[in-house]
């Protein structure tokens, strides 16, 4: 069974069609790419996936439970994570906190316990401290442990969205342009990253422009183009499609 | 039973073109800079109380009115410039501190300068009530609903027919592009202030022969603007005029027949109703949040 | 295992300060502003839980500082429900009207918010005044002492210790919360709502507890207020006090338990210091507002913290 289904997903904006009549899976426990120009729908279909935007018309399927017109945080609850194109960082916090905001769904949040702060909330609180250290440690941020996340460079908060989206414990990971804005070293080791995320058991989406690093990772590659599925396939099936080499190039096929 | 239909009508009509100068302020400010000034009610109050104690004093009608808008002006611009340009770029929560600071700062120094004592204006054009249908309608009702209708009438004119009118237009659109083709934004600021202040100037002086005026009066007065404005969609003229209307009628019309001691948390009630079933207003723009 | 956190310190230094000020205090007069700052810090304190940490504006406790106050008067006055029992009770009442108000309130942000928040204030303002077969209208109400397993609450020093006890427990229960995971998720939600929701931060909840709590905190302070005072008019719910409360909390510093305290003692000391410049009163708190969010956003104490770790950075 496929871990996600998208099916004749369509999402119009005041007359402009962003994603129109896409359909695809994903099967689990692989690396599956949407690559595309700007602006041909990539974040607005992450958006749609995640619950942060409604579709106009079409559903997503989850597991096999349609999600469509779920909040992100109940998908989120189902096993969905994500992280964002346009760095969306608790500056307000430490490092660490960060990601434990990341793994909030597996802590309590009732109110009355958190006020008294009953011995049981503190005990799993220590528990999620060093799982979540533990992942900083997974992504090679151990040293920003403490550190105010508003001190970090880009590069290294590009991966604690990475680690905070992990606390989660997910079984589908979006990452929205993970090496966007990085230079080669920092994408060679977000590479890495994603790599051994997906040999961990989670299955990865990812959008990206990186084109040398979708197709050295990716198992399988949606192209987009207008809103529209231009190609599916994979990496080389991809790379040879004509359509796929004007649509990046501009050449009339 | 129509009579008193009538004078429910001609009694909201008169307040609520008042909250539509008042809304206007609000969506000229908020359309320069997305903020919105809480101190919006002061100007209304600085205006009618301005007028008032020049007329006391001795000074013509005209000339008090006059020196009274300039007052609000400057007053505007002061604000702008001591207490909102420094704050440019802080969040929404922090700003809306400074002005609701800047009104209590206001109708402070009201008080310190004049009193707490109500003052009133002559009628512009005597007392002897209009007869009309078997209601009653006073002169001083049509120089409020005809200064506001001229001072819409004006700003449309300022906003479409003058090169800095578009250019506050074209500002309220997209700063950056504004910015782009050589727009003075900062200039355009400190416009947006004065003309909100000059507004409300306009419904202070009046309206102040019908309602009086005191160091408290602004307040409520801006805040009923406020209801106005978010009402008819925040940042449309033509919302906040419409939505003006709306709270000044409905606010008549239900507390001559339901509860005049109700009267001042109608406009409160409407707006609780509007935010929670249509946040945009009647003729806002939806937005949606880019992630 | 809370006694060996570091927050404890501050809970210490707390305790000792309430302690040792009464050496101090001359007359009844000076015990009266003292408690009087106390009640005002015990509203700021849960006031901040929702600003400060949770980024979300109300300019409408004021109202729940009424209703807790009126809550007590009425309770003990008309039904002589036994005064603890009656401040429990409003602030039950208080909870659920936060809770029923706060689910579509906090869906709005900004200026929406800040909108729908006052125009709570001011009705329940309004209410107050009107319904004076219930309130006493504009005259207000009277009600008796507070009474404690059987003791009665009366005269200044007594008051102290109650008001600096209930501080105790408002400043142990805030520094409690925030370092929950529900603060946590609060504290996100400031940080970036998406950023939240993503990560399985249910923000419209999370804000609605958070408005609830700080809801239940004015409504205590209300009660405690009522009683002490022996008389209430419904000038305590106005829109002015609602402003003064954003304040103080702003005053002292958004985001810091011991800053909203602060806040809370200077602006409720100021017009004592300043009292020959009563008629001044009003500019004075306008331009304290205005002052502290354009030369120091972040208020008192954290700018001043910032301020000594830059020197000793520098040392």
């Amino acid at each position: 069974m496929s871990l996600l289904r998208i099916e004749n997903l369509s999402k119009e904006f005041g007359g402009v069609h962003a994603i129109e009549d896409l359909s695809f899976t994903v099967d689990p426990g692989t690396i599956h790419s949407i690559i595309g120009p700007n602006g041909a729908g990539k974040t607005t279909l992450f958006n749609l996936m995640t619950g942060v935007y409604a579709p106009s018309a079409g559903r997503v399927l989850f597991q096999g439970k349609p999600v469509t017109g779920r909040k992100p945080f109940e998908l989120a609850a189902m096993g969905m994570s994500r992280t964002f194109q346009n760095l969306q960082i608790f500056f307000n916090m430490t490092v660490l906190e960060n990601v434990m905001v990341g793994h909030h769904l597996h802590l309590d949040c009732r109110l009355i316990p958190s006020l008294l702060t009953l011995p049981g909330l503190r005990r799993r609180d220590r528990e999620a401290r060093d799982t979540c250290a533990a992942l900083l440690e997974f992504v090679g941020l151990s040293r920003y442990l403490d550190a105010d996340a508003a001190q970090m460079p880009y590069g290294a908060l590009k991966r604690l969205e990475i680690a905070r989206a992990l606390a989660a414990g997910p079984r589908l990971l979006l990452l929205d342009e993970p090496a966007a804005g990085l230079n080669a070293t920092e994408s060679r080791e977000i590479d890495d990253v994603i790599k051994r995320i997906a040999a961990s058991g989670v299955t990865v989406v990812l959008v990206e422009h990186d084109m040398k690093m979708v197709m050295g990772i990716s198992d399988h590659i949606l192209a987009l183009d207008y809103g529209r599925k231009l190609a599916e396939g994979t990496p080389a099936e991809v790379r040879a499609n004509p359509e796929v080499i004007a649509a990046y190039l501009g050449v009339q096929a | 039973m129509f009579a008193e239909f009538l004078q429910y009508l001609f009694s909201g009509l008169t307040s609520g073109a008042i909250y539509a100068l008042a809304g206007l302020g609000f969506a000229i400010i908020y359309n320069a800079s997305n903020v919105i000034n809480f101190a919006q009610g002061e100007f209304i109050m600085i205006g009618g109380m301005t007028a008032a104690s020049l007329v006391a004093a001795g000074t013509p009608l005209w000339l008090a009115v006059a020196l009274a808008l300039v007052v609000a002006m400057l007053v505007g611009i002061a604000l702008e410039r001591l207490a909102i340009e420094p704050a440019r770029d802080s969040d929404v929560v922090t700003i809306v501190i400074i002005t609701i600071g800047a009104s209590i700062f206001l109708r402070g120094a009201a008080q310190v300068i004049w009193d707490k004592e109500f003052h009133s204006l002559p009628a512009f054009s005597g007392e002897t009530p209009i007869a009309l249908s078997g209601a009653t309608l006073m002169p001083q009702s049509l120089w409020v609903i005809g200064s506001s209708a001229l001072a819409i009438a004006a700003l449309w004119w300022f906003f479409n027919r003058t090169l800095f009118g578009k250019a506050m237009l074209a500002t309220s659109h997209n700063r950056l592009a504004a910015q782009l083709v050589g727009i003075g934004v900062k200039r355009v600021l400190l416009a947006s202030f004065a003309l909100s202040a000059l507004l409300g100037a306009v419904a202070g002086v009046v309206v102040t022969p019908i309602t009086f005026t005191s160091y408290e009066s602004g307040i409520m007065l801006g805040l009923k603007g406020f209801s106005a404005a978010v009402l008819g969609g925040l940042g449309s003229g033509l919302g906040a005029i419409v939505g003006g209307l709306i709270v000044g009628l409905v606010e008549a019309l239900a507390s001559g027949y339901l509860s005049s001691a109700y009267k001042d948390a109608i406009a409160f009630i409407i707006i609780l109703f509007v935010l929670f079933f249509m946040p945009s207003g009647l003729f806002g723009r939806r937005g949606t949040d880019r992630v | 295992m809370t006694l060996f956190r570091p927050r404890t310190g501050g809970i210490l230094v707390l305790a000792a300060i309430i302690a040792l000020v009464p050496l101090g205090l001359g007359n009844g007069y000076f015990y009266d502003v003292a408690v009087n700052a106390m009640f005002s810090a015990i509203v700021c304190i849960g006031l901040n839980l929702l600003i400060g940490y949770g980024g979300q504006i109300s300019l409408g406790h004021a109202g729940f500082f009424a209703l807790g106050a009126y809550g007590s008067a009425i309770l003990t006055g008309r039904y002589e429900v036994p005064p603890l029992a009656a401040l429990v009770l409003s602030a039950g009442a208080v909870a659920l009207i936060a809770f029923v108000l706060g689910r579509p309130i906090l869906r709005l942000k900004g200026h929406y918010l800040a909108m729908a928040t006052l125009g709570i204030g001011i009705i329940i303002h309004i209410v107050l005044k009107t319904e004076s077969g219930l309130t006493g209208g504009p005259d207000g109400l009277a009600l008796g002492d507070f009474t404690l397993f059987g003791l009665s609450v009366s005269g200044e020093r007594d008051w102290y210790w109650m008001a600096g006890g209930v501080l105790l427990l408002a400043v142990w229960l805030s520094l409690n919360l925030i370092d929950s995971p529900l603060g946590r998720a609060l504290r996100a939600v400031h940080g970036s709502e998406a950023g939240a929701e993503a990560a399985g931060v249910d923000s419209s909840g999370t804000k609605v507890r958070v408005f609830v709590i700080s809801a239940v905190f004015a409504s205590v302070a209300g009660s405690l207020f009522a009683h002490k005072n022996g008389f209430i008019t419904p000038d305590i719910g106005s829109f002015f006090h609602s402003a003064e409360l954003v304040t103080m909390v702003v005053l002292g510093g958004m985001a810091s338990t011991f800053g909203a305290l602060v806040g809370a003692v200077i602006l409720t000391l100021l017009p004592q210091v300043l009292a020959s410049f009563e008629q001044y009163e009003a500019m004075i708190l306008g331009a304290i507002m205005m002052g502290t969010m354009i030369f120091m956003p972040k208020g008192l104490l954290p700018s001043l913290a910032g301020l000594i770790r830059r020197w000793r950075g520098e040392r």
